[in-house]
């Protein structure tokens, strides 16, 4: 066809180099390391200011910052670790392995890929800028809720707008995952051969599509309570601050799962082929994740238990979120039993792998015990709280990207990382971790509250133990960015399987993968 | 780039994303000027939807060209109305949200409010209700003489009923056009596809007097409390929408009089007319609980 070859010969012809290249670029390689870096940034960034709040909690008192600046850490580090480095984190896992899984040439809509990567560096600068202005930026917590958020400056405005870029950016791209694996997978490739991974965010996209305007809606309504008169959160005019909670929650908890179901799909990647054995319960595991994002949409009010909720509320939430319990029990149940017999190797990413099942599922048990209504009255916006979802959120969500980066740096770079480095920087994350967040868990039950600068002398103990794991656990990252740019620059040379005979399609092209996969599409076995 | 001929087209690189991007981030920080007194809030504004037009007919007028000149296989097309279909259904969340506040609050929210003496003892709720410190309710379509201290609404057997009628009949002309390109009959196309874009600018003028009367003379604003927030918001909103699909039907028209679009692939009418029928059903939704309810 002479069109198709008109086209083929123009590519050679203006293919920019440098800082263009990645401006303008289409490849699906391409997008999702500008994915992963800008997410590693915002983590590093993230965590700098985590550091902040760790670094006041030190000791009682007021010391190294003033309370306003604090709140603002608090809800900035949230909104940088949410929006910025684990959904982008996970966008750029699965720009790099979707196509490559399902034996795709790219993305189904390469140019929107690149549009939904490059708003969120404007969306960025926008919320970060907010620091600066005048009355600084949010300090409301990242939930944003109203009325605090009605009364605040032009930061809270410049919040709503970057959730406005952020949501494009989201939608955007989860439309073009949806549509990449219904679109473009190999022939052969049926629903239910598709590598977990690739199940997880098919999944994730959905509720990514059904969620995100919801939050878009959230804040135009903020946004007009605060400019043009309305009346949503104003008793006054007949609304109701607790709406808002209603909606953001709406969309906050399928957000949740937005932000650990990718990072199951990686741990089932991963613990197969340390296991040397297929996934056990392959199919229980998919409707295992549709299970736990139906759920996802019914439970929300559990974060508002203690708002002021008729009793069947209560209730309802109560029992719909303890059932979650059941399909994330069959993941758990499903990892183990792959590992069950199987001839076990420890490498860095299995060493991942395993910390989640193991550290995610603490989280998951303290979730339950604030499923728990009457319970939750007690720990409710304690530091039990704080140390359940950075159970699930960073011994989840985070750990599962390092250990898919570690699984699959041979396949991007070509080259093996340093295997000693990457299991240094393992233990040294894990027991940080530790260290930092499990005596949360104490604070939180002997009744410290969550973003407060100050606290009770009786809490001191337990926060000085926190902070030094958390300095501990942020220079540990520091070893893991110099892991990354030392595999990037070079080592030993990875073969196409890198692994023993791991399964999937990204094994099967050479190491680094092509610029360029699967233009004529594998067979499938 | 695919080299393979009839192979999945994969584009160039390309700088209409990174300008969308631009215009994108000029238009919010034109907006976020102009609501905290920046005075270059209009212009960067103005900057920004400049910006945004150019990309839109620089990307789509690609996509075009590409289509035309018979680059795409049936792979593509199926990738752009998929695509179509769950873009449409983020916007059906959209306004779900702005529809689950309508209900959270007649349902739940006034009758609460309404419930305690507490705070504000004597308000009685019901619906439509502007809260306790509001303008009162009279009986719809009564012009007010005071608008602080009584509001009227619109009552749906006017106007609204009339809309109803027109958005309905433009979905039924969409579709006449629809069974006219694929019998390639290019000058029903043409026609029943103006008469659909027509309905379409009727509909917002009488919304656009529909508004005019409601502010002028019966005190309902966007200010009006939680009924006139949802009111304005959700017609807002939809006639927001009802605006951004006539547009597309119109650039759909005038490629159909520049020869545009084949009996078997159309990509562009089809997702143009998917999305009129979605503003359509929104509407409907609209008239039945906002107006008639």
């Amino acid at each position: 066809m002479a069109t198709a070859d008109v086209a083929h010969h123009e590519e050679h012809h203006h293919h920019p180099s440098g800082v263009m290249r990645w401006i303008t670029t289409t490849n699906h390689k391409d997008i999702g390391t500008l994915y992963l870096c800008f997410s590693l940034s915002m983590f590093l960034l993230g965590g700098l200011m985590a550091l902040v709040i760790r670094a006041e909690l030190f000791q009682p008192g007021l010391q190294v910052v003033d309370p306003h600046f604090f709140n603002q850490m608090t809800t900035m580090h949230a909104l940088l670790m949410v929006f910025g480095a684990i959904m982008p984190g996970f966008v750029g896992f699965a720009n790099w392995m979707l196509p490559m899984m399902i034996g795709a040439p790219d993305m189904a809509l390469p140019r929107m890929n690149n549009w939904s990567f490059w708003i969120l560096p404007f969306a960025f600068t926008m919320l970060l800028s907010s620091l600066f202005t005048a009355g600084g930026g949010p300090a409301a917590g990242w939930t944003l809720y109203a009325p605090l958020t009605i009364q605040g400056g032009m930061g809270v405005d410049m919040t709503i707008f970057a959730i406005h870029m952020m949501g494009i950016s989201s939608i955007l791209g989860a439309i073009n995952i949806i549509v990449t694996i219904f679109n473009m997978r190999a022939p052969g490739m049926t629903l239910m051969k598709m590598p977990l991974f690739v199940w997880t965010w098919l999944i994730t996209a959905f509720l990514l599509i059904a969620v995100m305007p919801v939050l878009a809606g959230a804040v135009t309504m903020l946004l007009t309570d605060r400019h043009f008169g309305t009346a949503f959160f104003d008793p006054a005019g007949g609304g109701d601050p607790v709406m808002f909670q209603h909606i953001f929650w709406f969309f906050g908890h399928p957000e949740v799962y937005i932000m650990i179901l990718p990072a199951f799909g990686i741990i089932s990647e991963i613990i197969p082929t340390f296991s040397r054995k297929p996934l056990f319960g392959y199919t229980a595991m998919v409707l295992a994740t549709a299970a736990i994002a139906f759920l996802s949409f019914i439970v929300w009010a559990h974060h508002m238990f203690t708002v002021g909720m008729p009793l069947t509320g209560e209730l309802f939430f109560m029992y719909s979120t303890m059932l979650i319990a059941v399909p994330t029990g069959v993941k758990v149940f499903n990892w183990v039993s792959t590992m069950w017999r199987g001839a076990l190797t420890f490498e860095t990413p299995m060493l991942f792998a395993v910390a989640v099942v193991f550290l995610f599922t603490i989280g998951g048990f303290s979730g339950l015990m604030l499923a728990i209504t009457p319970a939750d009255f007690q720990y409710h916006d304690t530091y039990f709280v704080v140390a359940h979802f950075h159970y699930v959120l960073f011994s989840g969500a985070a750990m599962a990207m390092m250990g898919g980066a570690y699984y699959w740096l041979p396949k991007w770079t070509g080259h093996m990382y340093d295997e000693k480095l990457g299991k240094i920087h393992f233990w040294l994350t894990t027991i940080f971790f530790n260290v930092t967040f499990f005596p949360q868990h104490f604070l939180g039950l002997a009744g410290m509250p969550r973003r407060i600068p100050d606290y009770a002398l009786q809490f001191t103990e337990f926060n000085v133990i926190s902070s030094i794991g958390a300095f501990g656990l942020g220079f540990a990252q520091l070893l893991f960015v110099y892991v990354i740019v030392k595999c990037v620059r070079g080592g030993s040379k990875a073969t196409d399987t890198v692994w023993e005979a791991p399964r999937g399609l990204e094994w099967t092209v050479p190491s680094p993968a092509p610029y360029h996969t699967f233009e004529t599409p594998p067979k499938i076995a | 780039m695919s080299s393979a001929p009839g192979s999945y087209y994969l584009p160039n690189p390309s700088a209409w994303p990174i300008i969308g991007s631009i215009g994108l981030f000029s238009l919010l920080l034109g907006f976020l000027l102009l609501l905290n007194e920046g005075s270059a809030g209009p212009w960067l504004m103005l900057l920004g939807a400049c910006i945004i037009v150019v990309m839109m007919f620089g990307w789509f007028g690609k996509v075009i060209h590409e289509s035309e000149s018979g680059m795409y296989n049936e792979d593509v097309g199926m990738s752009f109305r998929m695509s179509m279909l769950w873009f449409i259904f983020s916007e059906v969340m959209f306004f779900a949200a702005f529809f689950g506040a309508l209900f959270y609050t007649r349902a739940l929210a006034v009758p609460w409010l309404a419930d305690t003496d507490i705070l504000w003892p004597g308000f009685e709720g019901g619906w439509p209700t502007a809260g306790p410190k509001g303008p009162m309710p009279i009986e719809a379509d009564t012009p007010v003489s005071d608008p602080a201290a009584q509001f009227s609404t619109i009552g749906p057997w006017g106007i609204p009923v009339l809309n109803t009628f027109l958005l309905l009949s433009s979905s039924i002309t969409v579709t006449i056009a629809h069974h006219a390109l694929k019998m390639n009959s290019r000058g029903n196309l043409i026609l029943w596809l103006g008469v659909t874009v027509l309905l379409g600018v009727i509909f917002l003028y009488f919304q656009a007097v529909e508004y005019h009367h409601a502010y002028s003379e019966l005190g309902l604003t966007l200010g009006t409390g939680v009924y006139g927030s949802t009111f304005f918001m959700l017609t807002g909103f939809h006639g927001l929408h009802v605006t951004i699909g006539a547009i597309m039907l119109t650039v759909v028209w005038l490629r159909c009089l520049r020869g545009h679009f084949k009996p078997d692939n159309h990509f562009a009418f089809e997702a143009s007319a998917w999305y009129w029928h979605f503003v359509d059903t929104v509407w409907v939704g609209l008239f039945v609980f906002v107006y008639v309810f």
